[in-house]
């Protein structure tokens, strides 16, 4: 046991006094928390919305008067008018619009004679974010148009009552699990990936392997210590991600003990599978130009940025197997949602042996010799 | 050449005064034979030297040893301990120093030194005692709580020395503690291992393809090319086994065909090597004698000696007569070094 603690105090040592890896474990997914949470978690405003008059009618007035309405208001977009449709087609083509809507000639004398009277939008769908922004606010608007000067006394139409279990969730909220997830594997990724073989190719491990030291107590050393390293990390990510995204819960005790569950749980599944990932590697570029693919391949398809339903059956499986879903589908449950310790069972099972089976193959896998 | 060991092997390895005995040991990677048949013993207490170029298999040699690589075939015994069957027994008795520097940079000198202490079990008392008496046998001591990045190459060699004895192992591996070291770094490591080797009692196995350093540490000291032991003896004797007790290195401008074997006729001359063009090295049994002869050879012939010294036989010359080849010219083939051409020069 001495000479595991002295693999793990040697690596403890080097992770405090070498502060460029903390920081760069813990700066990059708060970036990403900040830029990404900020980037992503707004609403359109202030799109540049051509509007042609070709009617000029009192309903032409009405659509004009709605859109001063929404400019002034919620600031989706703002008409620019024009006389001309095609010179407004060609703007949208040219970007200098975001959208045009077009009133047809007749279109009043079409509405008071309920002639199927129609508006035309026309969009940039090369931006499918934008143009289903605006195609959902004006069908807002011309349902409004629609609605009846004076209301039916009775509703015979089904109406939909939408009750949300949580407050409003900024998309920096949504965000913050998958931040935390990303410290961890990025530590790990650095402290068990890169350091790891470049101790290996500076023959630090040449110096290990001619003392005493058993190969199981060389393992669970190095395993143990970039676990711990990792949930330095992911506590302080936990912590200072909160902040950021107001994340208040975080704070309360029942949390934190839930957190420290999960964080410890992430560390063993992500140390486990890198440990696997690098017993045989002795080049030291190999880590590094890992560390892309492995973070496109497992953080993206976690549901931490974009639900995992929205994916095709392929991606869908690599989440399923992916110890990043059950880290960030767990820190969801405890920080969005306050879920009891019921709710993050299954990812806890699911991460620890993960971990545990990881380590189990890396085992035989690593040689006492060189 | 001098028959080195019995052609049954080593049929004692627990012998009391063998500290290392190895036995036709052999290491192969695929086809290519990496050490080939090698066997020798060192003696308890003796500085024992593996002098060869680089690529000569020396490092796999120290590491087949040191537990560190398996055997293809062959035995390898450490204080009596089979490396391969009683890998751990060795690995207690012996201390090693690999060739490159591998102390932790961002740990101080004695942080380095305790985590080495622990790895090979040294209860913490002992360890106390054992660190700081290594700190200045080492003469480091006002630098304990220095990170090791702030060191010089000859002070973190010295850290090294030390890691490597902190159990108070009585067998030390040093594969070529010396290099990359300046001058004046490099005596002083070798002072400091003589000191060592009296203070503690160490049997020492040093790999090395500097002359000077073999010849001045090591007791004996075994030639290896190829992965094949050439030779083994003090560095005295292997010198008396070179026919010649003299070499006279000489460079003649534009000396006509034939030359080499005037040279050959020259008195008391024992063997005669052409190094390069008008480059020759001559050995013989009087040097004085053969060098007036030498001179007045060339001034008869009408030939300008553009250089011309005499020198006492050095194991390069040993290695040269046996295989064939100057050390130093198989350092500069292993690290694939040509020098440019000067400026204005034509090739």
């Amino acid at each position: 046991m001495t000479r595991m603690f002295a693999i793990i105090e040697r690596e403890l040592r080097k992770f405090f006094r070498s502060p460029t890896l903390m920081m760069v474990a813990m700066v990059f997914p708060l970036v990403q928390l900040i830029v990404l949470g900020n980037a992503f978690g707004g609403k359109i405003r202030d799109a540049r919305m051509g509007l042609v008059d070709q009617d000029h009618g009192p309903q032409a007035v009405r659509v004009k008067e709605a859109f001063d309405a929404v400019a002034a208001n919620i600031r989706t977009f703002k008409p620019v008018y024009y006389d001309n449709d095609k010179q407004a087609m060609e703007d949208v083509r040219n970007g200098k619009l975001d959208g045009a809507v077009i009133i047809p000639p007749q279109f009043s004398r079409r509405v008071y004679q309920q002639e199927n009277p129609q508006l035309g939008l026309i969009v940039d769908n090369s931006d499918q974010f934008m143009s289903s922004t605006l195609e959902a606010k004006m069908s807002e608007l011309t349902q409004a148009l629609n609605q009846p000067v004076v209301e039916q006394r009775v509703v015979n139409q089904v109406a939909l009552q939408i009750v949300e279990l949580y407050p409003y969730i900024e998309y920096m909220k949504y965000l913050l699990p998958g931040s935390i997830a990303l410290s961890m594997f990025v530590s790990v990724m650095i402290g068990g990936g890169m350091l790891y073989i470049d101790d290996k190719a500076r023959g630090v491990h040449e110096g290990y392997l001619v003392t005493p030291i058993t190969k199981l107590e060389l393992i669970f050393g190095l395993n143990i210590a970039g676990a711990l390293k990792a949930i330095l990390a992911g506590i302080a990510i936990s912590f200072a991600g909160s902040l950021l995204a107001g994340v208040g819960t975080a704070f309360h005790p029942i949390t934190i003990l839930q957190l420290l569950l999960l964080i410890t749980a992430t560390s063993l599944a992500f140390n486990g599978m890198m440990f696997l990932l690098m017993v045989r590697v002795e080049d030291p570029l190999v880590p590094r130009a890992m560390f892309g693919i492995l973070n496109t391949l497992l953080f993206f398809p976690s549901g931490s940025i974009y639900p995992i339903n929205a994916f095709p059956r392929w991606l869908q499986a690599i989440a399923w197997v992916d110890p990043f879903s059950y880290a960030v589908h767990g820190f969801k449950a405890v920080l969005l949602k306050q879920a009891s310790t019921t709710a993050i069972i299954p990812d806890l099972l699911y991460l620890y042996t993960f971990g545990i089976v990881m380590l189990l193959v890396a085992v035989p896998l690593f040689k006492r010799t060189l | 050449m001098k028959p080195l060991f019995s052609k049954k092997g080593i049929e004692s390895p627990h012998e009391k005064n063998v500290a290392i005995a190895v036995d036709h040991i052999v290491k192969r990677y695929g086809d290519f034979t990496a050490v080939d048949d090698i066997s020798f013993e060192v003696r308890d207490g003796e500085i024992f030297g593996l002098l060869g170029p680089n690529g000569a298999g020396k490092s796999t040699l120290i590491r087949m040893m040191t537990t560190l690589m398996p055997i293809s075939a062959g035995k390898a015994y450490i204080a009596g301990f089979d490396v391969d069957t009683q890998s751990d027994e060795a690995r207690r008795c012996i201390g090693v120093i690999p060739q490159a520097l591998t102390s932790d940079i961002d740990l101080t000198v004695g942080e380095n030194l305790s985590i080495y202490a622990k790895l090979y079990g040294v209860p913490t008392e002992q360890r106390r005692k054992s660190i700081a008496e290594l700190l200045e046998a080492v003469d480091l001591t006002k630098w304990r709580d220095a990170q090791t990045k702030t060191l010089s190459g000859g002070m973190r060699r010295r850290l090294e020395i030390a890691r490597g004895l902190v159990h108070n192992p009585k067998i030390f591996f040093l594969d070529e503690p010396t290099t990359g070291l300046d001058p004046v770094s490099r005596v002083a490591v070798w002072e400091m291992l003589n000191k060592l080797k009296e203070q503690r009692h160490l049997t020492m196995l040093i790999t090395t393809h500097y002359m000077d350093e073999a010849d001045r540490l090591c007791d004996r000291i075994a030639i290896v090319d190829h992965g094949k032991l050439v030779a083994l003896d003090t560095p005295l004797a292997l010198k008396q086994s070179v026919p010649g007790s003299n070499v006279i290195e000489v460079q003649i401008q534009s000396p006509p065909p034939g030359w080499e074997d005037e040279l050959r006729r020259l008195p008391d001359v024992t063997d005669v090597h052409s190094e390069s063009a008008g480059a020759y090295r001559v050995l013989s049994s009087n040097g004085s004698k053969t060098t007036t002869a030498l001179v007045e050879a060339a001034v008869r012939a009408g030939l300008e000696i553009r250089s011309l010294s005499v020198q006492n036989t050095t194991l390069d010359d040993v290695f040269v007569h046996y295989t064939g080849r100057q050390l130093r010219d198989e350092a500069v083939k292993a690290y694939g070094f040509v020098m440019p051409p000067r400026p204005g020069m034509q090739s």
